[in-house]
């Protein structure tokens, strides 16, 4: 198992630029997600690492070794497809075993690591399955054996449980976990479902027009996003965003909208822009009677535990979610009012959050 | 209304429809085929006796008329000579001939065997690595050159032949058996590559990307995973290229003569040697037919075979 590290990693089809001048480190054994919406380049990432694509300038290095223009064949790591490319013309035994064969193992060493490698995944009973003959999840076992059987340096993963159907995906993504702590292995996973990568990952990269906005740790990265498009893009439902035309001082802690004033965590930087906006979790607002943001209540989403009121106001449709006892009418006109300092504002010219107490 | 009758599934009226239209389309096709086949066991009387016997004593005097060279000798002569050591000579001198030799039939259909697979080996072998090729890199003026590809079949093959004779002469490639299999080669790649394209387009690229992970280099890549998955396209491309390069009759009575002459010119001068022996030319395509017969029901399961795979989710 290695650490991988990619530095100024870019790579361009044509005109159209898939990676802008990334840098990552991966620690060894960590479960390392790279998360953002199709087309942000998380692929085309993982591809590089794995050497199905080469950069167009930049390295990257597993362990010490810089391997940015070696073939894939020649980098020691393994790949899982999303649509996991179990060879067809062989069974699941012959599949597993295929790339043993050409690492030249004996006959019993390759039986010993194909038989490992099906009891830890519990696919030992279908050894001589047909591939189409199995489910999905079958599938996705075979497909993560016989990236296990090569105990590699790494293993990637492009989207695998992108096609399994909702409630396979959550056993398979808890079975991944567990089978991540077992072998300890350093994992890079492609994602764009942020819960598969809330619950997966130790840490995070989310990306987005091919560039990496934030690595950190899934809560780091919920509570504490870099850029307004981290804050949408992870949690369900996304951030509030309140437009405030007015610039950011340092040292400021309130914040006046209209007429009324907002407490803040104490802001460092300073902004000028006139589009900055206010940015707030649903689960840090309530409805109140007075001293808040007026509006009327635009539907109510019952989710078992908790409750998503959407309000609208002058603002925009700003959702709050609250306990079940909330009892609200559509129409009715209520006010929205944070519970909590967890506010950060984020600059109108970079998108991104401005430091503050709460964005130390 | 019959409401228990799924629309999707056709009603059993038209089934014996299609099946009754398929039957007599089958006989129709068969009846020249069968004619053949029991012209090749009539007697030499038999096959040419008028109203036409379509119940007949079987006789293998065309296959044995086929395979040998035959001379007319008298009757006196014919006593003189010892008991026929065996069926065939038997069968000869009852009809006051000897026996002097072999025909040609064996040579020439051996030549045909070595030049039709021999070229449809080739021709499927470059067509499947040009058509990967065109199907996986980015090839510069790719569509330009495939269309390049395409257009050596925009004009019958034989309007070159004159200019195909002399370069022959002059490499020292007429009537020989490699010259015939690299012209039918080059008259069949383009069509395999053009078939074979559509067959490795249809392949995900995954399956090499993972082997290639799996260390293996692309080229055994190909070998091990991109072509085992292409058997319905080289199946069916096989099957083309064979019907072309075994029926090919122009070339082959223009380039061959002796040496790697195959059975279309040969068969026809079966007809020239002592009267119209209608039995042995029966025979000779009889034999001629078995060859492609067999090859296409080998080949046949794969052509079925591939659609069901199924393996890959899309």
């Amino acid at each position: 198992m290695s650490q991988i590290k990619i530095a100024n990693l870019q790579k361009s089809f044509g005109d159209f630029t898939a990676v802008k001048n990334s840098n990552l480190t991966i620690n060894d054994k960590e479960f390392f997600v790279l998360l953002g919406p199709s087309g942000c380049g998380k692929t085309t990432t993982l591809r590089m690492i794995a050497g199905l694509e080469l950069p167009t300038s930049g390295e990257i290095y597993l362990g010490e070794e810089e391997v940015g223009m070696l073939r894939a064949s020649e980098r020691d790591i393994a790949f899982v497809f999303q649509l996991f490319a179990l060879y067809p013309h062989m069974n699941v035994k012959n599949n597993l075993s295929f790339p043993l064969k050409m690492q030249g193992y004996s006959r019993s060493e390759i039986k010993n690591r194909v038989d490992e490698a099906a009891k830890l995944l519990r696919i030992d009973h279908i050894l001589n399955s047909n591939i189409s003959s199995l489910s999905g999840g079958d599938r996705q076992r075979v497909a993560l054996g016989r990236a296990l059987v090569r105990r590699p340096k790494a293993f990637l993963m492009d989207e695998p449980l992108g096609t399994l159907d909702a409630e396979f995906r959550e056993l398979m993504c808890l079975e991944l976990k567990k089978l991540h702590i077992d072998i300890g292995a350093t994992t890079v996973y492609v994602t764009h479902d942020q819960l598969e990568a809330m619950s997966l990952a130790d840490r995070i990269a989310v990306m987005d027009g091919g560039e990496i906005l934030q690595a950190d740790e899934p809560a780091v990265i919920y509570n504490k996003p870099a850029t307004k498009f981290v804050a949408s893009f992870i949690g369900s439902p996304g951030m509030n965003f309140i437009n405030i035309d007015q610039g950011i001082s340092n040292e400021q802690s309130t914040l006046n909208i209209e007429g009324t004033n907002f407490n803040i965590p104490k802001q460092y930087e300073i902004s000028k822009s006139k589009k900055n906006s206010f940015g707030i979790r649903p689960e840090n607002l309530s409805l109140t009677n007075e001293g808040g943001l007026k509006g009327s209540v635009f539907g109510v989403e019952y989710l078992g535990s908790r409750k998503i009121i959407t309000v609208k106001t002058n603002f925009g449709e700003i959702k709050v979610k609250t306990n079940i006892s909330t009892s609200v009418k559509i129409n009715e006109n209520v006010q929205v009012k944070p519970s909590n300092n967890n506010i950060i504002i984020f600059d109108g010219e970079t998108d991104r959050s401005l430091k503050s107490e709460f964005m130390n | 209304m019959d409401t228990s009758r799924s629309y999707l599934e056709p009603s059993s009226f038209s089934k014996k429809l299609a099946a009754t239209i398929i039957i007599v389309y089958t006989v129709i096709t068969l009846i020249p085929i069968s004619w053949m086949v029991m012209t090749s066991f009539k007697n030499v009387n038999s096959a040419i006796s008028y109203p036409p016997e379509v119940f007949f004593e079987p006789s293998l005097e065309g296959y044995v008329n086929l395979f040998t060279n035959r001379s007319r000798q008298s009757q006196e002569y014919l006593d003189s000579l010892p008991p026929p050591e065996n069926w065939y000579e038997e069968l000869v001198r009852s009809r006051e001939m000897v026996i002097t030799g072999p025909s040609k039939f064996l040579g020439r259909y051996s030549n045909s065997m070595i030049i039709g697979f021999g070229s449809t080996f080739a021709s499927v072998f470059l067509g499947a690595l040009a058509a990967y090729a065109f199907s996986r890199f980015r090839v510069p003026l790719k569509d330009d050159l495939l269309f390049f590809i395409l257009s050596t079949r925009m004009f019958p093959p034989i309007a070159v032949a004159v200019p195909i004779f002399i370069m022959y002469r002059k490499l020292g490639l007429g009537d020989t058996h490699l010259g015939m299999i690299i012209l039918y080669t080059v008259v069949n790649l383009s069509l395999a590559v053009w078939l074979l394209k559509g067959f490795m387009d249809e392949i995900p690229k995954e399956y090499e990307e993972a082997a290639m992970i799996d260390g293996y280099s692309r080229l055994q890549a190909f070998f091990k995973v991109v072509l085992p998955q292409a058997m319905t396209g080289i199946a069916a491309t096989a099957i083309f290229c064979m019907i072309f390069s075994w029926n090919e009759y122009a070339f082959a009575v223009l380039l061959t003569q002796f040496n790697a002459q195959t059975a279309p010119p040969f068969i026809p001068t079966i007809i020239g040697e002592g009267g119209l022996d209608w039995p042995a030319i029966g025979a000779g395509t009889t034999l001629f037919l078995l060859p492609v017969m067999i090859f296409t029901i080998i080949l046949r399961k794969h052509l079925l075979r591939g659609i069901t795979f199924g393996a890959v989710r899309k």
